[in-house]
């Protein structure tokens, strides 16, 4: 019994590392190949089946009059508006969580719950209901395929998760820590900025890498509310999918894409490890 | 304490929020009721027109509504299943438990949409690597994309690749937040491994899974960009969901008026039909 377990808790999980990492060695070896190794059979590993090229990594730093991609320029636009959206919502978000936590909300049948509520149900918006009025909204004050205008979006996406995540650490950071605080001779504002924020630094840290990771991923308000003036980088790969682009330098703009927030990964394993985010998440 | 300072914490949140959210949905209500379209852009007035269309005449919204329900809950399923079951088995001590929690982590990383591309090739019909593979075993090749049932399957895959690991996420922390109590009073009566995890670990883990699956229904009603890039909605309209079917009516044939109503009557659907699922799970998980 204990060993059919344990044979087949390993066969599960090998079976599911390899499900997870299969897309990317794919793209990693058709990132290498060229038309011949594309199109005539399929083909895996370099060098046995194939000879690698670096055609495909090279058009990245092409300029696009010269047959490049041009994602660079998507790529600093996706890490402008992901930032500047996370920072604001986790800004505004910490503090609403920090007074739905700390004080209470009466205004007829509203109560803090509502208030909690109200903030992470906008996480049930389809972005279809949102995008056509922004689309009409943006494009009457100008802003439509504008930085700015993404920013003002992106900050509806994130501030829910904010407000969500700080609002259970809150609850668990404990109430007397700011007593003191205020007893101490501290105004409401220092408690808060001089003894709860030092506090809440994992919180914080969780929160934002959400929010950084839905906004990095988030694709299709980029898409409908963006044209030519500013692209983000989802916009572009699928761009360059539905134009003639061949495989092997989609497959390196992809993996470019999706690079840097593997990193996050191991930052959140970090924190599982250390038990940090159990409190965090819950 | 001065009641004062809790509205300067809350309200810049709150009212940005607000700011940016009352206008669209008063918009979309009042548009929902005109006949704004490619040929009259409008404002004007016809009622609940839309609405008549909608309820009347549009079995390809309902048909799109169905078929999304059908792809968000099987693929939540799914992913609570296979989280739960990944979660259990680096929740304890096993070799390289850290390498594989961040294999089982990346995919959440990615941008949907941009591995939706990857999958596009990797299931190629005749130039994809499953099918040469399968081919290798004497399978015929499958046509991932182009029949409409296997296509649905084929999100469902894709799906379940991009969002285990949050559902894997939400439960290994949980997991690991359990007290060590009950397990040590289950080792003490001598409880098999699968009778602890019917009688300890699964009804521990009930209010974190009923938090984590309608997270993910959430989430899931909202299947968009893949399908968008994975089959466009096709063949024909096999894959299309509610979201895809709007932007269509919207934002590719103009019909501001309709989608508007679309959007709206949808978003109804959606506050309803996710609170009565969060009441139901509630009852269901709490009383085992």
């Amino acid at each position: 019994m204990s060993k059919l377990y344990t044979f087949l808790k390993y066969f599960f999980i090998t079976f599911w590392t390899v499900f997870v990492v299969a897309p990317f060695l794919w793209a990693v070896s058709t990132s290498f190949k060229d038309f011949q190794s594309v199109n005539s059979k399929v083909t895996y590993i370099p060098w046995l089946d194939f000879e690698p090229t670096l055609e495909g990594w090279r058009v990245l730093i092409k300029s696009p009059a010269k047959g490049g991609v041009d994602i660079v320029e998507p790529y600093f636009n996706s890490i402008f508006v992901t930032c500047t959206a996370s920072l604001i919502s986790i800004v505004l978000g910490t503090l609403a969580a920090y007074a739905l936590s700390r004080f209470t909300f009466k205004a007829g049948f509203v109560r803090n719950n509502d208030i909690t509520f109200f903030f992470i149900s906008q996480r049930i918006m389809p972005p279809i209901v949102l995008s056509i009025p922004f689309f009409i909204f943006l494009s009457t004050i100008g802003l439509l395929d504008s930085l700015l205008g993404l920013v003002v979006v992106y900050i509806v996406l994130l501030m829910p998760i904010a407000v969500w995540i700080m609002v259970d650490f809150f609850n668990r950071v404990p109430k007397e820590l700011d007593e003191t605080a205020l007893i101490d001779g501290c105004n409401p504002y220092q408690a808060f900025y001089k003894v709860v924020l030092p506090n809440s630094i994992p919180g914080l840290i969780v929160a934002g890498m959400f929010c950084i990771i839905f906004g990095w991923i988030d694709f299709f308000f980029a898409f409908i509310l963006t044209f030519t003036e500013v692209q983000l980088l989802p916009v572009k790969v699928v761009a360059l999918n539905s134009s003639i682009t061949p495989w092997w330098s989609l497959s390196a703009s992809a993996l470019v894409s999706v690079a840097p927030l593997i990193i996050v990964a191991f930052i959140v394993e970090r924190y599982l490890s250390k038990g940090n985010l159990s409190g965090a998440l819950k | 304490m001065n009641f004062k300072h809790k509205f300067v914490f809350l309200f810049p949140g709150l009212f940005v929020l607000i700011g940016i959210l009352i206008f669209p949905i008063i918009f979309t209500i009042r548009l929902s009721l005109s006949g704004w379209n490619s040929y009259t852009p409008e404002m004007n007035f016809i009622g609940i027109t839309n609405y008549i269309r909608l309820f009347t005449d549009d079995p390809r919204f309902w048909e799109s509504f169905f078929r999304l329900s059908f792809l968000s809950v099987t693929t939540v399923i799914l992913q609570y299943v296979i989280g739960f079951a990944l979660a259990m088995m680096v929740w304890r001590e096993i070799r390289f438990k850290r390498f594989f929690r961040v294999i089982f982590l990346v995919p959440m990383m990615t941008t949907p949409v941009i591995m939706t591309v990857i999958w596009r090739t990797f299931f190629h019909e005749s130039l994809g690597p499953v099918n040469d593979l399968l081919g290798g075993l004497g399978v015929k090749p499958i046509l991932w994309l182009s029949d409409p049932v296997i296509a649905k399957f084929t999100v469902i895959i894709v799906e379940v690749w991009q969002w285990t690991p949050f559902m894997f996420l939400l439960l290994l922390a949980g997991l690991l937040s359990l007290p060590k109590e009950p397990f040590l009073a289950a080792a003490i009566d001598g409880a098999s491994p699968f009778r602890k995890f019917v009688y300890v670990t699964f009804p521990l883990m009930a209010p974190i899974s009923i938090g984590a699956i309608i997270i993910r229904l959430i989430e899931a009603s909202k299947i968009m960009d893949t399908v968008f890039v994975l089959t466009s909605g096709g063949p024909g309209t096999a894959t299309e969901t509610s979201s895809f079917y709007i932007y269509i009516k919207g934002l590719r044939e103009f019909q501001m008026g309709y989608a508007a109503t679309l959007s709206f009557t949808y978003l109804v659907i959606m506050i309803i039909s996710l609170t009565i699922i969060a009441k139901v799970l509630t009852k269901l998980m709490i009383k085992e």
